[in-house]
Formats: structure tokens, C-alpha cells, sequence
């Protein structure tokens, strides 16, 4: 098992060294693409075999495998540990499987780029340190993959550097993910000063030791809750939750794949992983518990709401995602952190599946603009010519071609069938259809929302109503987006004879994988009354397994389970309906928009200003630390700190200057002085 | 007996005197001449004056280490004439003078 | 290896062989023959003090005594001596001298256009200097030492800086002169103190018996800050800081590697191997001031830095930020924060040394530092780009390379520390947001977006010399990164003896504080070492 796990880490890492330092130092080895595409893809496809066999061989004991010892010193002993349990391995089929075929995709999608020798590594590196961070056996090696995670979306983001705006991109991914890491790091400090405060010997922030309830009760309530919360503050910034949600969208910037692979399926759940890793200590700090439920609530009805208003593309997937992780956090707010857990599976095979499907939609609108480009239709940077008056096209919007927005989509399904339907199976999963995936995991969310508040806890039917409402919300923009994009007729210039065409094999194939996925993700936990959730089985293994789960038993009638069973499929159907059937996305394309604001009346301007969030942090955080960095603190150091040194300087030149008459410069004036010395020492001598 | 040593002491004080009469002709040498090769004379005056003196203690007490500290005045003054003479030329080649109210680069 | 630990003194050969290469570089025919003299000796140097590395043992049982030490009189009747040796404290910082030592030979051999012969004497005289300060346990001979390095910097800022050289070297001269100046009443005062109390009346600047020697309460409060003022401004610590500023945007890149690579950590390593120990009572009373400082030196360090227009100064004011987390660490009086204190030193030789030689030759290439003449440099130089990132995130903290591993055992020992509060640790822990912030921004400004100045298009990628230097600090952020038990594995013993000796001679002069002609003597636990230095 330990070569295993080596192996599973090693090769990404090692593969992703190979092919950056040769693209980086040998040119010629750049345009190997299918090479270095494919040890890309190897590089996770075999870690991901070797992850299934150590599956299928998994007893149900947890093991732990030791390499070497990473940083000792006083009472802090760091090991290089992993730990393959029910929680890792889940994670890591996750994050090898689907990177595996999103890996597969890139080969596709990259094809072509002068960076596609820079793409694999980055990707294999990130593939690297997010098994670090779900292996991990102690918090120090999660938080290298953490951070490195971190890195390897900023290198990501700012993939295509040329253009500042991605850079601009990067910069605030990872400094707003640093400040997570802050109070991650706070954390790890409060935890490490408890135990070795109370405990003799070295401590390395292992699982096995700080998971165990002799250690947690080491903590006082209040000391846990500070815990629990700081590492919640973590989670929010890997994961885009509020407060730290801004980075996200803005992360779309980099290349479509790395938005499937990081921005949905992979990194921004880490946060989700971290506290289901950490369950047995965050369920002790109850009050912790419900922030981290009404935090996500609320993170996933204001990025619907937002959703609802976006034109481009990626970006409505992405605060779909941020949305999503919302109800992950409500999940896991309400103690059901398998169910989170549950849900970050699902939601890595559809939303990767729509990410990916989006790419696919978006390689097939470059194509178009290149075709308009070519016949001149549009200016070279994609802009409209003004002065001939033959050649202006119409654009539905103000501004430049943009492959990715919406609005001159339409109608895509005859060129591209395949990624429709993946994208329609995607779609409704997400929507949560039955029995596709998302239908299982999201309701079982709310029934676990609904459970407690039925127990008595109000602020359960609170989060159980938002996630509904989010629900409705959910079925309504993705079908929006879904409509807009592939019903309909086309709508981009000269769309008679510029035409997209499907993808090739490579991307197509990941697509209907993921789809397949979508389709069957779900049974594997099915409700109560279907039978049963296997998963929560096997990761909670009857309290023995690494995730935890409330201890008090909460009972809801059968009949009430039926019954929001039922109302899950009514509210996603009626979604799903109303956005296809009243509003007509489709036929009307966006057009439609006008109902929805009217529906929404002045708050329609606050979502799609993103609740001015942004601009918030930019006038309270950003523009202060700027200008006083520029205006107060720079200036006060050359004048202030610097001035008073020059200025005793000053002073002693001052004094200098005053005294330098006494030197002549003549040699004799000096060898009077010096007689003039000689004859009072000697009648000093004398008269003594 | 008694003589002889009467005589060497009125002889010492005799040579002391000369040395100091020597050597303050070379401090006002020093002190008011301008010629920069006056004053190293003069230099070289004050030094032969402390010669004087040394030989005479050598001479009153019968120890030898008076001779010999003269030997390395002699010797140092030498050198220094060297050094001195040269610094001279090289003053007079820079600034064709060898006044010393013309040189006075260290003025503050 | 082993080999190399059983030269007859190889603690001074390892001092002075650059002092000879200094002489022989004055002496060897053409510039090329000054060149390789001097990298010749640095990478035998450098050879050699593996031998410090191979023969050294950080057991707990030797933690106090001086390995492969050597011991002379140098000034009889008192005790003064020539004693040299290495242990817990110094080795890693000899080495990383010594290693810098070829690279900054190296990263020197075009820049420097001008007294070609003069430039490499003084660097490898700098370099004696330094590791004779290292590894010097003789209070005057670190003096002597701690003043010569001095000299050559003054002239190496001085002849080889830029447009404002002669007024940077001055500042830095002078300022670092006027805390030394006063270092040395105090070192005269604690001799004669520790001499009548220890030594039988004779003046004595043994580390072994001044360490052993309780120095009063009622004299430990200036002697501290005469100590104090010295190191703090090397380091240099808030409000000492400006000097260092000047000093590396005027010096040459070799300048300027040496100066954050090595000089400033000999004001840290004065602090935890003279003025804590001696000191102990005053260093606990006034740990909380120092580590107000050092926490704004860590924010103010890194927004002033991020205000910056030339990239070196923005390189310069991290330093200031970084060294903050290294004054925190060491007044914080933990092993876990002391011991990343130390780690933290060589790794900001290590990174800031990178970053400093990258800016260099990127000015090499433009004769400009300022960022704004950059910009899209990626594209053009993709090689010294790639070198560029992996420092950067070396720099700011990023775990699974070196600068992680110090910082984080400097906060969490802070954070256990009861000798500050624990709310100056979280403003220190701010500093890893603003580090990522001022550097990222950095690298935004001069290596990405579109290629906008002409000459940056055509601009060169790195030479295999220039690789060579940047391959060996690469290598070593990585592994420093990855595997740094067996280094700290190093300082462990000793920091820990430190801060027993400091912590028991503290509680003695306390109780000794009410008997005014007590003479408290701390024995050492092994009293071997300290017959040995007699």
C-alpha cells in the first residue's frame, strides 16, 4: 500500500517536472504535443488505476503510511504521512478520475496553444498537490497541498499572461486564498499551543492523535469554536465562500479545463474536505456548526441570484459552483457531512461535465470568430469595423465578439450534438432532475436541513427554506443558460455560413463519461426510504469511519420524507419547466432576460452588480492598504524614519561647519598650537 | 677627582645649553619661516639638538645607550629627508612654489 | 567528507584561505587571472567547510562546546585569544557564507567592468571577515572581525555602485559604525566585569566564562541596549532600517547579494549568540518591545515595499520584513520559534540572495531596475522568469520551499511563547497576506502582460553561467523546502542549550538581585568545554 500511495503522489510530480523542464530548457521539445499531452494524461490515469485497486483492496481500517520526517523541532514533529481511508480514497478517486479525463479533454482543447507545453505541468503539479492535501495525514502536509493548490490555481488563472487582466486574476485568487490561509494558520497555532501545553512529547498535527476525544478534550468550548471558525474562514477562501467568495468568478479566466478541473470539480471543495476531515472536532463546537450552515446558506442564494444574471458562460457556471459549495457548507453545517461529502462527488461529475461542455461550446465559437475574422467581418482584436458599412455586423450587445457570452450563441445543437447532450443530462442534473446525480445529494441536503429543524433547531427550517428557494433558483438559470446556448436559432453574424463544428474525440469522449456519471453518481445514495445511502456507510462505517456524524439520533416521519422526496422533484421540474415553457429562454432567447427583471424589479440591478461586493473590498480593504502604502507609509519613511538619520547627520555637519575656521590649513599655525601645547603641559609639570 | 667630575658637569650644562638654544632656533625656524626647505632644515636643527643632549647624557653617565639612540635618530632623520625632500619635489612640481602660506589644501 | 573534517585546522583555513586569495588575486597577471583566482578559492572554500558540515556532531552531549576548535593566546595577560570553532549556532550560517561565496564570485564576472583586481581582494576579504564573525568565541576577535567586514563593503558600494554610491556607502558606514562604537564600551565593560568575577580579576572575552558570568540587574539594562543598538542595526531592525535601502539599490548585485545573504545576518546572529545569553534578564524584560518592532518592521517593511518603483528597493524593504519575523522569532525565547529564527536566516540568504541576482541581471541586460520598464518579460525570457517565480514563492512562504519552514516555526513558536502577547503574532501572521502581496505584484508588473518596450523583446535569456548560480539556490529552496530535519536536526541542541542558560542565569541573577555583591556564576553543564578555552 505504501508504494501505492507513493506512486499515486510521485508520478504526477515527477511527469510534471519532466515536461517542464524539458518544454522550459529544450524548445524544440514544446511541439511534441501529443507526448506531452499524453504523459499528462498518464500521469494521473495510472495513480488513478492504482487508486482503484487500492479501493477494491480497502478493509475498512484506515492506514497510514510514514516516509520521512518533514520539519522537527522543540515539540513540533512534522511527518510525511499519508492516510488512505474511507474519505481519502473517495476524494482521490475523485480527483484522479476526473482529472484523468480532464487531462484527456486538454489534449483537445489545448492543441495548438504556445503554452500547451507550460499547460500539462501546471495541471500534473496541481493534480500533485491536491492528493497531497486529501491524503494528508497530518494539517501540515494538507496545508502544502493547500497552498500548493493555491499556486498552481494562480499559475492557472494567469495561464495566458499576455493579457494583464488574467495576471490581475491570478494576483487576487491567491492573495484573497492567503487570507484564508491566515486564519488556517491561527488555527494550527491555537491547536499546537493547547496540546503541548497539556500533553508531554513531540506533536505533528496528525489525525490519529488530534482526532482522538482524549485529545479534543484537551480544547475548552471556547478554544474549539475558534478553532472550528478559523478553519472555516480557511474553507471559505479555498472554497469561494462568503466572505472570500470575489476571487472565483474572476478565476475563469484562465483555460476552460482548468476551470472544470480546479474552479469546479477539484480545489474549491478542499474546504468541504478539510471540515469533514476535521468533523469529530468541528461537531463539537455546535455554534460554530451553525455559522458554517447560515454562512452557506446565504453564500448559496446570493451566487444564484447572481447566476440568474450572467451572460457569459463560464461565468454562470461559476457562481453556480460558488452556489453549490454554499450548499455543501449547509450541509456541513448541519452535521451532515457525508451527505457534503456526497455532494462534492456528484457536483464534480456534472458541473465538470458543464465546465467542459462550456469549453467545448467555446472552441466552437473561436472557430466562428476566426471565420468571421478571416472574411473580415470583424476587426482583428474581434472588434466590429465601423467605417465600412457592408461589413458591420450586428452583435445583440454592446462591445466585442465574445466567444463566451451567450448572447450570440444559439442554437448550437446542430452543430454540436454531443456536447449538447451532455450538456442537457449535466444540466438536469444539476437541477436535480431524478434520478439523475444531483437529485439524491442536493435532496438529501435539505432533508438533513429539514430534519433539524423539524428536531426543534428553528434556524434549520431558516437554511431548509433559503435551500429550497436556491433550489428553484438553480433549475431556473441553468436551464436559462442551457436554452440560450443550444436552442433557438443562432445568433452571432453571419451565421449561415460561419458555422461551429464539434469538438474532436478528445473532448468529446471526457464529456460523455462525465455525463454517464451524472446519470448513475446518484445511487449510490439513495435516501432512507430508497433503501439507503451507501456512501454514508462507507464513510461513516457505523462512527468508526473518518467522517462523523451528529450523535444524537434525529427521527422524521416516513411520510414526511416521501413528501420532501416529492417536493425536491416538484421544485426542480417546475425550474426546469417554467425557464423552458413560460419564460422561453429558447425561442425568445435574450430577450426573456426582460421577464425575469421585471420579476425581480430593482433587485435585478443588485445581482447582476454581484451585490457590489467587489467594489466593497476595493474601497474598504484595497484602496486604504494602497494608498496608505503609497501616501502615508512610503513617504514617511524617506522623510520621517530616513529624515531624523540624515538629520543628525545634518546636525553634526552643522556643528562641523562652525568649527572648521580653527583649521587653517597652515602647517605652521598647527605647530604653534602644538608649542603653544608642549609649553602649558610643561608648566603644568613644573609648577605642580 | 672631585676636579674632573666639576668639569664634566659644567660641561654638560654647557651642552645642554647649546641644544637648547639649537633646537628653539629650529621651533621659531618651524614657526615663522616660509621656505618649506627652511623649515625642514630647521626640523633637521631640533633633531640634531636632541642628538646634542643625547651624547652629552652619554657621555656624563657613561652609558652607552645614549650613542645608540643617536644613531637611530640619525638614521630616521635620514629617511625622513628622503620622504621630506621628495614630498618638496613633489609639492614644487604640482604648484611650482614651495611657499608654505601657498599650501594649504587641508583648510576646512 | 570525513576526509575534509580531519584537516589540521580547518576552522582557520576555512577563515583566511579567501584572506589568501584576497593577496594572490592582487598579484596574478590579467583579469581572467583575478576572476578564476577568486572562484578557485571560494569553491575550495567552499569544499572545505563541508568538512565543518561532515565533523560536526549535534548531539545533545556536545551542545555547549566548540567543535574542531582552536584556541590561542593572542593577547597575553589578559584573556584574549584566537578561538575558533563551530557549533550549533554558527555552522549553518558558515555555510551558507561560504556557499554564497563562489555565486557571488560568479554572478560578479561581467558586471563588474572597472578595478577588476580591487573588487574581487575586497570580496574575498569580506569574506574572511564574516566567517571569522561566525565562528569566532572570542569576544575581540568578534569585534575585530564584525568591524573588517566593514571596510570592503565601504568600497564595494563605494567605487562599483551606482549614480548615488559614494553617499550610500557612507550612510552605511557610519550608521553601522555608530552602533558598534558603542557595542565596544559595553564589550569592555562585561570584560572587566566578567574578568574580576570569573576569570581572577583579568579581563576576559571568552564566549564560554562571559556566558557563564550573571551580569547584574542593575547593569543588564544599558548593556543590553548597548548591545542591542549594534545588531539591531544590522539587521536591521525598525527604526534602523534605512541605511539598508540605500545601500542595496547603489550596490553592485555581488554587493548586494552579500549584504542580504550574509551581513545582516550577523546582527541576528549577534543577538541570539551575545545579547540574549549575556543579557538575560534585560532580554525578558524588553522581549515585548523588540517584538513590537520587529511586527512593524513586518508590515511596514512589506507596505513600503510595496509602495516601490525600483524593484530593487522592493527587495530591499522584504528584507526588512523578513528579518522582522527573525527578531520575533529570537525574542521570542522558544526552541520551536528560536530554531526557526535560525532556519529563517539561512533561508533568507538563500531567497533574497536569489532575488537580488535575478534583479541584477535583469539590469544588466536594461541598466534599469525601475518595474515600469519591464513588463512582459515572460515571453521574451522564460527561463529567468521561471528562476523569478520559484523565488518569489520562496520568498513568500509557500509550503515545500525553504521560507515556509522558518516562518511558520517562528509564529508557532511566538504563538507559545509566553514572553509577548499573543495578538503580535497574528498582526506577524498578516505578513504572510502582504509578502504574497508586494512580491506577486512584482512579478505582475515586470513579467507579465504584453511585451510594450522594444528592447525587452529582444532581451537575452539566461547564460550558463548565470543557470549555474541559479540552479544551486534553486535546488536548495527545494530541498530546504522539502527536507529540513537534518538541518534543523543541526541548531537543535545548541538552541536548546541557549535557552536553558539563558533561562537559569535569569532566575539566578533574580535571586541574586537583593545581595548587591553577589557574584553569579552559572555553571555550564559541560565544564569541560570551558577548561578546555583556559
Amino acid at each position: 500500500m505504501s508504494t501505492s500511495v507513493l506512486l499515486i503522489l510521485l508520478l504526477p510530480l515527477a511527469l510534471s517536472a519532466f515536461n517542464g523542464l524539458m518544454g522550459l530548457f529544450v524548445p524544440a521539445y514544446r511541439k511534441n504535443e501529443w507526448l506531452i499531452g499524453g504523459l499528462g494524461t498518464l500521469a494521473v490515469a495510472i495513480p488513478f488505476a492504482l487508486t482503484v485497486r487500492l479501493f477494491l483492496g480497502f478493509h475498512g481500517e484506515p492506514e497510514v503510511a510514514s516516509y520521512f520526517t518533514w520539519i522537527a523541532a522543540g515539540d513540533l514533529r512534522i511527518e510525511f504521512a499519508y492516510r488512505i481511508d474511507q474519505l481519502s480514497l473517495v476524494m482521490t478517486l475523485i480527483v484522479t478520475g476526473v482529472g484523468a479525463l480532464i487531462h484527456l479533454y486538454s489534449i483537445g482543447y489545448m492543441h495548438g496553444d504556445s503554452g500547451y507545453w507550460r499547460f500539462f505541468p501546471y495541471l500534473n503539479l496541481f493534480i500533485f498537490a491536491m492528493l497531497n492535501l486529501v491524503l494528508a495525514e497530518n494539517l501540515l502536509v494538507l496545508f502544502l497541498g493547500w497552498e500548493g493548490v493555491g499556486l498552481c490555481s494562480y499559475l492557472l488563472i494567469g495561464f495566458w499572461y499576455t493579457d494583464l487582466k488574467n495576471s490581475a486574476a491570478a494576483n487576487k485568487a491567491f492573495i484573497v486564498n492567503r487570507i484564508g490561509d491566515f486564519a488556517f494558520l491561527l488555527a494550527l497555532f491555537i491547536i499546537f499551543a493547547v496540546v503541548t501545553e497539556k500533553t508531554d512529547g513531540a506533536f505533528g498535527f496528525d489525525f490519529t492523535t488530534l482526532l482522538a476525544p482524549e485529545t479534543l478534550g484537551l480544547f475548552g468550548a471556547g478554544t474549539l469554536m475558534a478553532v472550528a471558525l478559523l478553519f472555516f474562514v480557511g474553507a471559505t477562501g479555498k472554497s469561494a465562500q462568503i466572505p472570500l467568495f470575489v476571487w472565483l468568478p474572476d478565476a475563469m479566466a484562465g483555460p476552460t479545463p482548468v476551470s472544470a478541473l480546479i474552479h469546479a470539480a477539484t480545489m474549491v471543495t478542499s474546504g468541504l474536505y478539510l471540515l469533514a476531515r476535521l468533523s469529530p472536532m468541528v461537531l463539537m463546537a455546535p455554534t460554530a456548526m451553525t455559522i458554517i450552515a447560515i454562512v452557506g446558506a446565504m453564500t448559496a442564494i446570493m451566487a444564484a441570484t447572481i447566476a440568474i444574471t450572467q451572460n457569459d458562460i463560464k461565468r454562470v457556471l461559476a457562481y453556480s459552483t460558488v452556489s453549490q459549495l454554499g450548499y455543501m457548507f449547509l450541509a456541513a453545517g448541519v452535521g451532515a457531512y457525508f451527505v457534503a461529502i456526497f455532494h462534492v462527488m456528484t457536483h464534480a461529475f456534472f458541473k465538470a461535465c458543464l465546465f467542459l461542455g462550456s469549453g467545448s461550446v467555446i472552441h466552437g465559437m473561436h472557430e466562428v470568430q476566426h471565420e468571421l475574422e478571416h472574411k473580415g467581418l470583424l476587426g482583428s482584436h474581434g472588434a466590429t469595423i465601423e467605417d465600412d458599412p457592408l461589413k458591420t455586423v450586428d452583435l445583440p450587445y454592446d462591445g466585442d465578439f465574445d466567444a463566451q457570452d451567450m448572447r450570440t450563441m444559439g442554437g448550437l445543437k446542430r452543430f454540436m450534438p454531443v456536447t449538447r447532450w451532455t450538456f442537457l443530462i449535466a444540466t438536469l442534473a444539476i437541477a436535480g432532475i431524478p434520478p439523475l446525480a444531483g437529485f439524491f445529494s442536493k435532496d438529501e441536503i435539505l432533508f438533513k436541513a429539514f430534519e433539524l429543524g423539524y428536531n426543534g433547531q428553528i434556524w434549520g427550517y431558516i437554511v431548509w427554506i433559503v435551500g429550497v428557494a436556491t433550489a428553484v433558483l438553480t433549475a431556473i438559470y441553468m436551464t436559462r443558460a442551457y436554452l440560450l446556448t443550444f436552442e433557438g436559432t443562432p445568433r452571432w453574424p453571419d451565421a449561415m455560413d460561419s458555422q461551429p463544428h464539434e469538438s474532436p474525440w478528445t473532448m468529446t469522449v471526457p464529456l460523455v463519461v462525465l455525463a454517464a456519471l451524472s446519470v448513475v453518481g446518484g445511487f449510490v445514495g439513495l435516501p432512507a426510504v430508497l433503501g439507503g445511502s451507501k456512501i454514508h456507510h462507507f464513510l461513516v462505517h457505523d462512527g468508526r469511519g473518518p467522517v462523523a456524524a451528529p450523535h444524537h439520533e434525529l427521527h422524521v416521519p416516513v411520510s414526511i420524507e416521501w413528501g420532501l422526496l416529492f417536493l425536491g422533484m416538484a421544485i426542480a421540474a417546475a425550474g426546469v419547466l417554467f425557464a423552458w415553457f413560460v419564460i422561453r429562454w429558447g425561442s425568445r432567447g435574450p430577450e426573456a432576460d426582460t421577464s425575469i427583471r421585471r420579476f425581480f424589479g430593482p433587485l435585478y440591478g443588485t445581482f447582476s452588480r454581484k451585490y457590489s461586493v467587489d467594489e466593497l473590498y476595493q474601497k474598504v480593504i484595497v484602496n486604504p492598504v494602497v494608498n496608505g502604502a503609497r501616501r502615508v507609509f512610503a513617504p514617511f519613511d524617506q522623510n520621517a524614519v530616513d529624515g531624523a538619520v540624515n538629520g543628525v547627520a545634518k546636525l553634526v555637519q552643522d556643528i562641523a561647519l562652525r568649527l572648521r575656521g580653527v583649521q587653517t590649513g597652515v602647517v605652521q599655525h598647527y605647530a604653534l598650537a602644538f608649542v603653544f601645547g608642549v609649553a602649558v603641559v610643561l608648566a603644568l609639570m613644573l609648577l605642580r | 677627582m672631585h676636579y674632573a667630575i666639576r668639569t664634566m658637569q659644567l660641561a654638560l650644562n654647557w651642552y645642554l645649553s647649546l641644544s637648547a638654544i639649537l633646537f628653539v632656533i629650529g621651533v621659531l625656524g618651524v614657526l615663522v619661516r616660509r621656505n618649506a626647505i627652511v623649515i625642514f632644515l630647521s626640523i633637521e636643527l631640533m633633531l640634531n639638538a636632541a642628538n646634542l643632549a643625547l651624547v652629552a647624557f652619554s657621555q656624563t653617565f657613561a652609558d652607552v645607550n645614549g650613542q645608540v639612540l643617536v644613531f637611530f635618530v640619525m638614521s630616521v632623520a635620514a629617511a625622513e629627508a628622503a620622504v621630506g625632500l621628495a614630498i618638496i619635489i613633489a609639492l614644487f612640481r604640482n604648484k611650482e612654489t614651495v611657499n608654505v602660506d601657498e599650501i594649504s589644501l587641508f583648510r576646512g | 567528507m570525513n576526509v575534509l573534517s580531519s584537516i589540521p585546522h580547518i576552522v582557520s583555513l576555512v577563515i583566511f584561505l579567501p584572506a589568501v586569495g584576497a593577496l594572490l588575486a592582487l598579484v596574478v597577471p590579467g583579469d581572467n587571472g583575478v576572476k578564476w583566482t577568486a572562484l578557485v578559492t571560494t569553491v575550495i572554500t567552499f569544499l572545505l567547510s563541508l568538512g565543518l558540515y561532515a565533523g560536526f556532531d549535534p548531539s545533545a552531549s556536545t551542545a555547549e562546546a566548540p567543535q574542531l576548535m582552536e584556541h590561542l593566546n593572542w593577547f597575553p595577560g589578559v584573556n584574549v585569544s584566537y578561538f575558533v570553532g563551530v557549533d550549533g549556532l554558527n555552522l549553518l550560517l558558515a555555510m551558507l557564507t561560504t556557499l554564497l561565496g563562489p555565486i557571488i564570485i560568479l554572478s560578479s564576472w561581467t558586471y563588474i567592468g572597472k578595478q577588476i583586481r580591487g573588487y574581487y581582494s575586497l570580496m574575498l576579504l569580506l569574506q574572511t571577515g564574516v566567517l571569522g564573525v561566525f565562528l569566532s568565541f572570542d569576544l575581540v576577535l568578534f569585534y575585530v572581525f564584525f568591524e573588517i567586514t566593514l571596510i570592503p563593503m565601504y568600497f564595494i558600494i563605494g567605487i562599483w555602485g551606482g549614480e548615488n554610491r559614494v553617499y550610500a556607502a557612507l550612510k552605511f558606514v557610519l550608521y553601522t559604525l555608530v552602533g558598534s562604537l558603542l557595542m565596544l564600551v559595553g564589550v569592555l565593560w562585561l570584560g572587566f566585569a566578567a574578568g574580576d568575577a570569573v576569570n581572577g580579576g583579568v579581563f576576559t572575552a571568552d564566549w564560554y566564562q562571559l556566558v557563564s558570568y550573571g551580569v547584574p540587574l542593575g547593569a543588564q539594562g544599558w548593556l543590553f541596549f548597548l548591545f542591542l543598538l549594534a545588531f539591531a542595526i544590522k539587521v536591521p531592525l525598525f527604526p534602523f532600517h534605512t541605511w539598508l535601502p540605500d545601500a542595496h539599490v547603489q550596490a553592485p548585485t555581488g554587493g548586494s547579494v552579500v549584504l542580504a545573504g550574509v551581513l545582516l545576518k550577523m546582527g541576528t546572529y549577534g543577538l541570539i549568540r551575545f545579547t540574549i545569553p549575556f543579557f538575560p534578564n534585560a532580554a525578558q524584560q524588553f522581549a515585548p518591545l523588540l517584538a513590537v518592532l520587529a511586527v512593524i518592521g513586518i508590515i511596514y517593511g512589506a507596505l513600503v515595499a510595496f509602495a516601490q518603483e525600483d524593484a530593487k528597493k522592493l527587495i530591499a524593504y522584504s528584507s526588512v520584513s523578513h528579518l522582522g519575523f527573525v527578531v520575533l522569532g529570537l525574542f521570542a525565547m522558544t526552541t520551536e520559534a528560536v530554531q526557526g529564527a535560525m532556519f529563517q536566516m539561512v533561508n533568507h540568504g538563500i531567497s533574497t540572495g536569489a532575488l537580488f541576482l535575478l534583479v541584477g541581471m535583469l539590469y544588466e541586460r536594461r541598466h534599469t531596475r525601475e518595474m515600469s520598464d519591464f513588463g512582459g518579460l515572460a515571453k521574451s525570457v522564460p527561463v529567468l522568469t521561471f528562476f523569478m517565480m520559484l523565488t518569489v514563492f520562496a520568498s513568500a512562504g509557500l509550503p515545500g520551499l525553504n521560507g515556509f519552514v522558518g516562518e511558520f516555526l517562528i509564529l508557532i513558536g511566538s504563538w507559545k511563547s509566553s514572553m509577548f502577547n499573543g495578538s503580535l503574532v497574528i498582526l506577524a501572521t498578516t505578513g504572510v497576506i502582504l509578502a504574497a502581496v508586494y512580491l506577486l505584484w512584482m512579478v505582475y508588473r515586470t513579467f507579465f502582460g504584453e511585451l510594450t518596450h522594444e528592447e525587452n523583446r529582444t532581451m537575452k535569456d539566461l547564460n550558463f553561467r548565470e543557470l549555474g548560480l541559479l540552479i544551486p539556490l534553486a535546488v536548495l529552496m527545494v530541498w530546504l523546502g522539502l527536507g529540513p530535519a537534518p538541518f534543523l536536526d543541526k541548531s537543535e541542541a545548541a538552541v536548546r542549550s541557549i535557552l536553558e542558560i539563558t533561562q537559569v542565569k535569569a532566575e539566578a541573577v533574580e535571586a541574586a538581585a537583593d545581595q548587591p555583591d553577589a557574584i553569579v556564576r552559572v555553571p555550564l553543564r559541560w565544564p569541560d568545554a570551558v577548561a578546555a578555552t583556559q
